[in-house]
């Protein structure tokens, strides 16, 4: 009998299938942590500690050359309504008159350990680099936005002004990492509210503030487990969710499509055996309806 | 011997610049000004497009949308090769046209819509590649895609070369025909194996926006839904095309290829409804589906538009009512489209504050490009042989 045509459209069927089978599959049992490397940089950000001065986001456009947003302020001073172009760190405030509740929140990029942007970039533009600092390189950018549509915390910013347009975030200053500073963020913040330093020191130092105060402190640090970890962690009183940190689980953002991807295409056998499935068919079934059309397959 | 001479693929000819292609043409070329002034304003300043929803018309529509409407050369060629239906394959070239059309106009649409276009040439550099982004493997895809398509259409080209006038354009014909009718069969296989992969993908784009997409359509079997209805979509087309060329070329319609296309499309679609609501069930989305409110909405929307579309296919006398062939087409590719649309823009949510609505720019671009797409299938029938069939005033005379 040979090859069916049938086996052919199971084969094609088979071959999503099957993969989506094979990623359901370990979604169901633990969720591989990701293990962040020992010298992994980050800043652990303290919502009770934070007074809202912002010295912060002036800090942070003079050390990455980034010009004010000053149109809500009617030009007067830089005064961003989120992330943007113009700002690749920003204080918010969440306040409930009603329930008399009140904190600040501070929001760049949380340099994931393992980072949906990462996984987006077509050309790895985006990568985590030294201290796995999510870099961005333009030069390997096209500008397709993809990483946009995947970072889970609205962090990449596109220069939507611009005619030769880059993408915009945090990088933990790295540019003054490699001159032995570090986030211009940090050292300017008179209250300490956000600190910089080892991801692991910082891990530790967040959970003796915990102990220390439990019945202040949310006891969770979040950034420890969510989507897999990230390098910058927060501490608050309040709700992580008032906040604008969503409740993720522990998994990874970019796994699910990384090991769908790996099953389907790994070594590129199946694709190639589809084709030549495919080509299998065709000329069977070209020899058994006799050539009918000759010129034309 | 006639019965020959009707399947064979013919030159429509007449004269090419009638009035709806002038019209066309006018609106392709107003895009043309408004993509000018896209790239010396920046996208900021021309479309909806914002940090919320980077990703709007242009992808949801021209891209995502526009080359699973142009599945009809990939359903077809499965048809006709794979289940050995040769009867259908006097729909393959216009098919095919089609197709080719549909994914230049996509590739064309993703230049415009990148931010920094003039790096797209590093694409192909293969030592910069990132194995684990589902986008790399759209695009290249999609660039094959498209070369492969204009590729399988080279003995129509090549056909008319052959009877040029001039001499070398015919040698060109002579020679090249030749080669490319024995290339065929691994291109055709080639251009099969693709759409499989990068229509399967462009489900799998979202699964990297699993946190913000609503559990409605965030699941694993996004590439095998996509992939299904990418096929039904691809045969609404096939039987729209048939039926409107046949309408404005006074052509005497293929009634039973069309209806048997319609048959063709039921089964697909049962399997579709069947993996969409299973899976819900396994989720425990069932509830958010029967939730009405807006994605509850939209949901249903979708698998009712498919409902309906069955209902409408269901007997052979309804199939070969043109008609009604031609409205059940038309709700699958609607379906197919809001499928789309809600996945890519509906479902997805950055947060409560951002809002996207594409622009007039957006739109006028997206007309446009669509009414040149048509403007050339138009020129190119009436100049290649591409369609079979002989026109309904011959056979009055026969
Ligand atoms: S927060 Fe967003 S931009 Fe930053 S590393 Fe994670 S995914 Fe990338
Ligand atoms: S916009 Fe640039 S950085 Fe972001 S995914 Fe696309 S190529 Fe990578």
């Amino acid at each position: 009998m040979g090859i069916s045509r049938r086996t052919a459209l199971k084969a094609m069927a088979g071959a999503t299938a099957t993969s989506v089978a094979t990623t359901l599959a370990p979604q169901e049992s633990k969720a591989a942590l990701v293990v962040p490397r020992p010298d992994a940089l980050g800043m652990l950000y303290d919502s009770t500690r934070c007074i809202g001065c912002k010295a912060c986001m002036v800090a942070c456009n003079e050390a990455n050359d980034l010009t004010p947003d000053t149109a809500a302020s009617g030009g007067l001073w830089h005064m961003p309504v989120d992330l943007n172009e113009h700002a690749k760190n920003i204080i918010k405030l969440y306040r409930d008159t009603a329930k008399g509740e009140q904190s600040f929140v501070k929001r760049q990029c949380m340099h994931c350990l393992d980072p949906a942007c990462v996984g987006a970039c077509m050309l790895g533009a985006l990568q985590k680099g030294d201290y796995g600092i999510v870099r961005y390189n333009p030069d390997l950018c096209i500008g397709c936005r993809y990483c946009e549509m995947g970072c889970p915390f609205n962090i990449l910013k596109f220069e939507w002004s611009k005619a030769v347009p880059k993408m915009v975030k945090c990088e933990l200053c790295r540019h003054r990492i490699a001159e032995g500073k570090g986030p211009a963020c940090c050292e300017v913040c008179p209250v300490g509210a956000v600190i910089y330093g080892k991801r692991a020191d910082l891990l530790a130092e967040a959970h003796r503030r915990i102990a220390e105060r439990p019945d202040f402190y949310v006891q969770r640090v979040y950034g420890e487990h969510e989507v897999g970890g990230t390098q910058v962690l927060y501490l608050t009183h309040v709700d992580f969710e008032k906040l604008g940190l969503p409740a993720y689980g522990d998994d990874s953002v970019p796994e699910r499509a990384r090991s769908l991807q790996h099953t389907i295409y790994k070594g590129f056998i199946a694709p190639v055996a589809l084709y030549g499935l495919l080509a299998a068919v065709m000329i069977r079934n070209r020899k058994s309806s006799g050539a009918a059309e000759e010129g034309e397959s | 011997m006639s019965a020959h001479t009707h399947t064979q693929p013919q030159p429509i000819g007449g004269v090419i610049f009638t009035r709806p292609v002038i019209i066309l043409a006018a609106f392709a070329g107003l895009a043309g000004a408004l993509i000018v002034w896209r790239f010396a304003a920046g996208l900021g300043a021309t479309t909806a497009l914002n940090d919320g929803y980077p990703w709007g018309l242009w992808i949801a529509f021209d891209v995502v949308t526009g080359t699973a409407l142009s599945c009809g050369g990939y359903a077809v060629a499965l048809l006709v090769y794979i289940l050995n239906k040769g009867k259908y394959h006097p729909l393959i070239r216009p098919a095919l046209v089609t197709s080719a059309f549909g994914y230049s106009i996509a590739g064309l649409s993703v230049m415009i819509d990148i931010g920094r276009p003039w790096l797209a040439y590093k694409l192909p550099l293969f030592w910069h590649w990132n194995l684990n982004s589902v986008l790399l493997e759209v695009a290249l895809c999609i660039i094959t895609y498209t070369i492969v398509l204009w590729l399988e259409l080279s003995p129509a080209f090549l056909e008319r070369a052959k009877s040029s006038s001039v001499s070398a354009l015919r040698r060109l014909g002579e020679i090249g025909l030749p080669i490319a009718r024995k290339s065929l069969l691994w291109l055709t296989a080639f251009g099969m194996l693709l759409p499989t992969m990068h229509q399967s993908a462009l489900g799998s784009l979202l699964l990297l926006s699993g946190p913000r997409l609503n559990p409605l359509w965030s699941t694993t079997l996004l590439p095998l839904l996509f992939l299904l209805s990418c096929i039904a979509m691809g045969f609404g087309a096939v039987v729209i095309e048939g039926s409107l060329s046949a309408l404005f070329l006074r052509r005497k319609p293929e009634t039973d290829m069309l209806a048997g296309l319609g048959s063709a499309m039921r089964p697909l679609l049962v399997l579709y409804l069947g993996i969409r609501l299973i899976d819900l069930a396994v989720r425990g989305q069932l509830g958010a589906l029967f939730a009405f409110d807006l994605y509850s909405v939209m949901a249903l929307l979708e698998m009712a538009l498919l409902v309906v579309a069955l209902v409408l296919l269901a007997s052979d006398a309804q199939r070969r009512d043109l008609g009604n062939l031609f409205r059940a087409a038309m709700l699958l590719i609607l379906a197919g489209a809001l499928y789309r649309f809600d996945t890519f823009l509906v479902a997805f949510s950055p947060g409560a504050h951002w809002a996207y609505f594409p622009n007039v720019t957006e739109i006028l671009i997206t007309a446009g490009l669509v009414a040149g797409e048509i403007a050339g299938y138009i020129i190119l029938i009436k100049l290649f042989p591409i369609v079979a069939g002989a026109p309904r005033r011959a056979l009055a005379h026969s």
